[in-house]
């Protein structure tokens, strides 16, 4: 077997084994993150061939189709993840200030403001970003508002930038974190408190 | 249930009615334009809240559906065994069991947990539809925080009435920024709209999605002066006693003699299993049918 | 005691029942059969696709023998199942000056290229109830001709090259698909006449007609009326080109319409277009009429406030399927608003009386 045939055999590999029900159970785990900022819920299912946590991964087929324009950050983009994501899901890659998903490293992501934040009478118009993050570190913000009881608190990579993010609501972009198999969410309503 | 996908939509459907659900979560009260597809029910019996289902349901999932409060009521039953047909999920009439309930003008009055989704039907998702009908109208309304007209309306109700003259889909608040209908609930349930579980709204027809995520702040609007007040039939459920829950009025008689019976039948049923009788009830019946008192 | 009325499920399956049994009729008399639903019903068949958004006569057939001839359910029953069907992909735009037409019609030139074929039409039977159709019997054959092999150029074409009617833009941009998209707006062009060749014959009709009457009135000849069947392409990606997948009958009108020139344009005719699945040219000819009333802002015209100039208010309310759903809910249960209301009623009854004892004891 050539390099090459291995390269698009793992393109081929790493769907949904049952994409409806698992897609279902990925919704899921996406629609509790994202109604409860700061919270950590586990998301399985695809693997994607390089360098993208399987919660990424099973993110991208949960989320984008033809429909979304998707931007691969440097640090992650790869001919053999490009083949894997327009094999299962069709989704058109596209420029970041194009994008519906963005996936990617944060440093890689920057700078934030390249990305849709929506329109006044549009803000649903924004763009998601996928944060791929190397580990759950130790919470340095609290964050208050939509979906969280009385605080949450979660580690960001970059709390000037988010805070600003904040301040656009009702505009702005939502952000997904992950890790490994895990997944938090914050959404642009959170209000962002530096801890210590 | 093999010719149609899982929940019946396909999945290109669902991706796109969840992309709507998250971005109506990250804005909590701002309507999201989805592409609503035809369902096999018509346009105003619950397509939107059928699609927000779908979208949500897995196949653990326990739902319950209600419309008027009642699990029985002939459209509930409908949409119930829709579900069980296409995506083959358990199915309850107990609020405590369910981890979906659907619902058409009632929010159930058993405090609801945080592992639970109330997903409603909405006919007309936007608040401002009857002051203004455009759309182009109250779109920019509601991109500009504009809502003094709405508060002329409910200033005339009350130069006019003496009070607000709004019963139900009583306009909220939420979290200080989007004025949104919490659909034709009766007032008495907006204090209710604050609550642990994820709350989703589907308008199919008028292609809207919309989500309250768990504790956000929703205010019902008002005046310092007429301060909103949930009210209801002045009465205690004639079955089960309640004091503390809406009440359907049924007429008994040609005389005109009424009774007073929770609308929220689960709760009633449940409070009657417990001992309590109200005025014209005994005890919850178990098999069969209760004896005439 | 009180006893809640229970048992839904079982009078929903009693009434879907009883409805099958009305559905069949007199079981003495032989049941129709989709075939010949779909040779001798066509015209209702036709509507149910084109307002069904989905070319295809036998579903059609079965639609309106499910629905019992209620054709608005017929469309509801065809949508649903669209719905479901996955999508492959588009075709090619249809080439409607390659029409093989039954008919075509111009009612702005005597004769024209390609001639006036009346074709199988209504417009000149005398409307007097036929008892011969009452019996059956063999009819007589109609007299037939050499089909014509040449294309037959579009009536407008001619004024174009006088120059004399508004050129369209070009564009090969893919519209938006009102099935995949929520219609916001403004709305272009493309998206209300996708709008509109699925909007209900009816409200199209009494819509095309208010502006006959003067309601936004934009004087409307039927430059042309073509009925015949198209070819539809549609590019394979693997293959590298577009192969024919089929035929379709459409019925296709374009209005010329006088317009006496504005800021920008010189006096000159304009355009309003219709296209609809089938042989179903009342409807296409309230679509050009209706079209054209909705292009006052392109065209720079003055906005009367006429019904038919409201694109917000024709495009939300043509949708048949969104009307009658939304119109029949009102028989679902509102007990629990109508009891909040009834209860607000009662207390704002309570505080009038107290109010006007109070005034009389003064």
């Amino acid at each position: 077997m050539t390099a090459r045939t291995t390269a698009q055999a793992d393109i081929y590999a790493g769907g949904f084994a049952d994409p409806a029900v698992a897609s279902a159970h990925a919704f899921r785990a996406a629609l509790d993150v994202m109604a409860r900022p700061g919270t950590w819920r586990s998301l399985t299912g695809a693997q994607a061939p390089t360098g993208l946590s399987e919660a990424a991964a099973t993110l991208l087929l949960t989320l984008c189709d033809p429909d979304t324009g998707v931007y691969l950050a440097r640090d992650i983009d790869s001919a053999a993840l490009r083949g894997w994501l327009t094999f299962h899901t069709g989704a058109p890659l596209v420029p970041a200030a194009e994008a519906d998903f963005a996936i990617g490293g944060w440093d890689a992501l920057m700078p934030l403001d390249q990305f849709r934040i929506g329109s006044s009478e549009y803000p649903d118009r924004s763009a998601t970003l996928v944060v791929e993050i190397p580990a759950q570190s130790a919470p340095n913000v609290t964050l208050t508002g939509p979906g969280i009881k009385d605080s949450a608190r979660l580690h960001l990579p970059d709390i000037a930038a988010l805070q600003r993010n904040a301040m656009l609501y009702p505009l702005g972009v939502d952000l997904f974190f992950t890790t490994g198999a895990q997944v938090a969410a914050l959404p642009r309503s959170s209000q962002i408190t530096a801890e210590g | 249930m093999s010719e149609y996908n899982f929940a019946y939509l396909d999945e290109q459907t669902k991706r796109m009615i969840r992309r709507a659900i998250l971005k109506g979560l990250a804005i909590p009260g701002y309507q999201v334009p989805f592409a609503s597809r035809e369902m096999p029910m018509p346009y105003g019996w619950g397509t939107g809240g059928v699609q927000v289902s779908a979208a949500a349901l897995t196949p653990d999932d326990t739902l319950k559906v209600i419309d008027q409060g009642a699990d029985d009521t002939t459209n509930a039953v409908s949409i119930r065994k829709f579900f069980q047909r296409t995506a083959g999920v358990a199915t309850t009439e107990e609020t405590e069991q369910a981890s979906i309930i659907q619902t058409r003008h009632r929010i159930p009055e058993a405090t609801l947990r945080e592992d639970q989704i109330l997903v409603y039907q909405v006919p007309i998702p936007e608040p401002l539809r009857f002051l203004e009908p455009r759309e182009t109208e109250t779109r920019k309304m509601h991109s500009l925080e504009e809502y003094g007209l709405m508060h002329v309306k409910l200033y005339e109700d009350i130069s006019q009435h003496g009070q607000i003259a709004t019963s139900y889909a009583y306009p909220v608040k939420v979290e200080g920024r989007y004025v949104m209908d919490p659909s034709p609930i009766p007032k008495f349930d907006n204090p209710k709209l604050e609550m642990a579980a994820i709350q989703l709204f589907g308008a199919g027809r008028e292609q809207r999605i919309y989500a309250v995520p768990p504790y956000t702040q929703v205010v019902s609007l008002d005046f310092e002066d007429y301060p909103f007040e949930p009210t209801k039939a002045d009465h205690a459920c004639d079955l089960c006693a309640a004091a503390d829950s809406y009440l359907d009025e049924v007429i008994m008689d040609d005389a005109g003699g009424r009774m007073f019976v929770c609308s929220d039948t689960d709760y009633c049923r449940s409070r009657r299993a417990a001992g309590h009788v109200g005025r014209l009830g005994t005890e919850a019946p178990l098999s069969t049918g209760p004896e005439a008192a | 005691m009180y006893v809640a009325v229970k048992g839904g499920e079982r009078a929903i399956d009693n009434a879907h029942a009883w409805l099958a049994e009305e559905r069949r009729g007199d079981t003495s008399v032989a049941e129709l059969s989709l075939a010949q639903i779909r040779e001798q019903l066509k015209l209702a068949v036709n509507r149910v696709m084109a307002e069904g958004s989905l070319f295809d006569p036998d579903l059609a057939a079965l639609a309106i023998k499910q629905s019992r001839g209620d054709l608005i359910e017929a469309i509801f029953l065809i949508r649903a199942y669209r719905t479901t069907l996955p999508r492959f992909g588009h075709s090619h735009p249809v080439e409607t000056a390659d029409m093989a037409c039954d008919r075509r019609v111009s009612a702005t030139f005597k004769d024209v290229p390609g001639g006036q074929v009346l074709g199988p039409t209504f417009d000149y039977t005398h409307r007097l109830l036929d008892f011969k159709l009452a019996a059956e019997g063999d009819l007589p054959e109609a007299p037939t001709a050499a089909p014509r092999q040449e294309p037959t150029p579009h009536v407008t074409s001619f004024l174009r090259g006088e120059d004399i009617i508004q050129t369209e833009p070009h564009s090969d941009a893919a519209p938006k698909d009102i099935t995949r998209e929520p219609v916001a707006f403004p709305a272009d062009r493309a998206t209300r006449l996708q709008t509109l060749t699925r909007g209900d014959e009816g409200f199209l009709l009494g819509m095309a007609y208010s502006t006959q009457r003067g309601y936004a009135r934009n004087h409307a000849f039927v430059g042309e009326l073509r009925i015949g069947t198209v070819a539809v392409e549609m590019e394979i990606p693997e293959l590298g080109f577009a192969i024919e997948i089929g035929e379709i009958e459409l019925t296709e009108c374009e209005t010329v319409n006088q317009f006496k020139g504005s800021k920008t344009e010189p006096p000159q005719f304009t355009r309003g277009y219709g296209l609809v699945f089938g042989q179903t040219e009342r409807k296409a000819i309230a679509m050009a009429l209706v079209d054209r009333a909705l292009r006052w802002r392109e065209l720079g015209e003055d906005n009367v406030g006429a019904a038919a100039q409201d694109e917000e208010f024709v495009l939300s309310h043509c949708d048949n399927i969104q009307a009658t759903g939304f119109l029949e809910h009102i028989k679902l249960p509102h007990y629990v608003d109508f009891q909040s209301e009834l209860e607000l009623v009662r207390k704002l009854r309570r505080e009038a009386e107290t109010s006007t004892a109070q005034e009389a004891a003064e």
